[in-house]
């Protein structure tokens, strides 16, 4: 998912640390301390966090489109309104997080340099099309429930400025779920075509969403150290069960069915179960091969390029007006 | 006609204009040169949307037939549409944005101050607060107006075109037609031409700085108060009423 980040493995090459400084590194995460922009780090922590907090921002900022594909096309004038707030936010908190990514020592345009090439990825859940309007229900209620079930341990998250912007974020995350939730109540209590929008909706989302929230524990290539230097602090597997409880109760009170036949409550465990999740499907997407992947990197590279003149243009101006300044002030 | 046709008629030119300049700015989301740009974008098209709503809503009441925003914004087709021509034209390049922006704005802002001075209290309020929202969109087009023109030698250029396309729309804004004159004449709608000065002020420090050319026009273009429109509108509204047309009667 956002976290998604968390479940490769470091590849940087290996840097052998002062045993002392790590040692009292290690010793301020298990006391629950938060790591500061200016603290001593260990290179694999920095660079872990460097990804992780930089794919949640492209994440943020890719996520724009499937949800921008509906706001011309927004039933009324208050959902037009609502979903571009909603985008709004989206776009500042990859701002955001962006900012966050600078404090450990890398540039914006360094890590969205990385994503135009390829190299870093985003949420793969992106990858999927919004193909009616009760998506953007299911987005907000899903996705965006997805995203919070990930993002609230990261408020605890060892390292300050992204605990801190995880705090922010899930304010506004928990906002968007709860404004998807009630497009897809609005929907599942309207005309039997909107009824059937909503259905077609959480038929398409429900196992992408699923995945978003990585491998299983069993498969997952995490390192114990993300753990145990508290940039991760949940499983996989808890994170999605968790999620799983929270939403099916929600769906079947809008008189919605999940895709899954096997979807069943234990009573022993209190936990609602589903069937296999096709992980087939998250590696093909994840390669690259889903519905959207290429698409969306397009418009990404398409809309950087298109903006270059742009930006070129303010940094000239900028200059300019620099230059004349220092002219008056010199006369 | 009703007493208050003209009334109903003037909140609808009012709520068209804002709607369809948001619409089209509404159209950037995810497009933008810059994050941060995506950001001050969807700023512009909300607020004009917001006003667009006040002014329809107020349209509704004043109609009395139960139309509420959404009737007023989704079930009327082109020829309905009062808007002025400028704000359907086509986002084109930022520079066309953001010059069809600042054209707008620089109208819209003393016209929104002589509008706060109505005698009718509804259409005072509105314009109280969507001057203050106006004249943020003022300085932020405005300066990219400024930063484009006096920017690279490419940008200076297509700041220009946009210029030289857009600048046969200014004309409309100061027209006068009968629906309009009654309203002026019974101190609820301001005269244009009193705010011709301001207008003129603003676009000669504005293009002045940005080092760009007023060109003259012969022949404005009109006819957005008649519902005589662009090719474009038509498109635009095509896919903004879309679905909600495809389900009568449905609540969204
Ligand atoms: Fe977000
Ligand atoms: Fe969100």
């Amino acid at each position: 998912m956002y976290a998604q980040a968390l479940d490769q493995k470091d590849k940087g090459p290996a840097v052998i640390e002062d045993p002392e400084r790590l040692a009292r590194f290690e010793a301020r995460c298990a006391a629950d301390e938060k790591i500061e922009p200016k603290d001593w780090m260990p290179e694999a922590y920095r660079r872990t966090l460097i990804r992780q907090v930089s794919q949640h921002a492209h994440s943020e900022v890719i996520g724009m489109q499937p949800e921008g594909n509906w706001v011309t096309r927004a039933p009324s004038l208050k959902r037009k309104a609502v979903l571009l707030s909603k985008i709004q936010d989206e776009a500042g908190h990859g701002l955001y997080l962006y900012s966050a990514c600078e404090t450990l020592g890398v540039s914006r345009e360094e890590v969205v340099e990385a994503l135009l090439a390829g190299k870093a990825k985003y949420s793969s859940i992106f990858n999927y099309p919004t193909l009616n309007w009760a998506d953007m229900g299911a987005i907000g209620w899903l996705v965006d429930g997805a995203a919070i079930m990930n993002q609230i341990p990261l408020c605890r998250c060892s390292y300050g400025p992204y605990a801190r912007a995880m705090i922010r974020i899930c304010k506004e995350e928990s906002f968007h779920q709860r404004q998807g939730y009630e497009i897809m109540l609005t929907l599942a209590r309207g005309t039997p075509a909107q009824k059937a929008m909503a259905q077609d909706a959480l038929n398409r989302w429900w196992w992408p969403c699923l995945m978003m929230f990585g491998p299983p524990d069993a498969v997952s290539e995490h390192s114990s150290e993300s753990m145990r230097w508290k940039i991760k602090r949940f499983s996989n597997d808890d994170l999605r069960q968790k999620f799983i409880d929270a939403t099916v109760p929600q769906g079947l009170f809008l008189g919605l069915t999940f895709p899954d036949p096997e979807l069943k409550f234990n009573e022993a465990t209190e936990h609602w179960e589903t069937g296999p999740i096709d992980w087939s499907e998250f590696k093909r997407v994840l390669a690259g091969e889903g519905p959207c992947n290429r698409q969306r990197m397009r418009v990404r590279r398409q809309t950087e390029a298109d903006g270059a003149w742009v930006r070129e243009a303010a940094r000239v101006h900028a200059k300019k007006r620099a230059a004349r300044q220092a002219l008056q002030a010199a006369e | 006609m009703s007493a208050d046709a003209p009334l109903f008629t003037y909140c609808l030119r009012l709520a068209d204009s804002a709607l369809v300049l948001g619409h089209r700015l509404s159209e950037w989301t995810a497009y933008a040169p810059t994050l941060e740009e995506d950001i001050a974008i969807a700023n512009l098209a909300l607020d004009l949307i917001g006003q667009a709503r006040l002014f329809y809503d107020y349209a509704g009441k004043i109609e009395g037939q139960g139309r509420d925003e959404d009737a007023l914004a989704y079930l009327r087709d082109d020829r309905d549409y009062m808007n002025l021509l400028l704000v359907e034209q086509p986002n084109g390049d930022f520079a066309v944005t953001m010059m069809r922006q600042f054209l707008y704005a620089a109208f819209a802002v003393p016209y929104l101050a002589a509008l706060t001075r109505s005698k009718d209290e509804t259409l005072a309020a509105i314009a109280a607060k969507a001057e203050k929202e106006m004249a943020y969109h003022l300085r932020h087009a405005g300066e990219w107006v400024i930063r484009l023109g006096d920017g690279t030698e490419e940008s200076h250029a297509r700041a220009q075109a946009a210029l030289d396309d857009l600048a046969i729309y200014i004309d409309e804004f100061f027209e006068v037609d009968a629906v309009e004159q009654s309203l002026i004449d019974a101190g609820i709608a301001p005269d244009p031409a009193s705010v011709r000065s301001a207008f003129e002020a603003t676009l000669a420090h504005v293009l002045g700085e940005a080092t760009l050319a007023r060109p003259a026009v012969r022949t404005g273009q009109s006819g957005g108060r008649k519902g005589l429109h662009t090719e474009h509108l038509g498109h635009l509204l095509a896919e903004m009423q879309v679905l909600h047309r495809a389900h009568p009667g449905a609540n969204w």
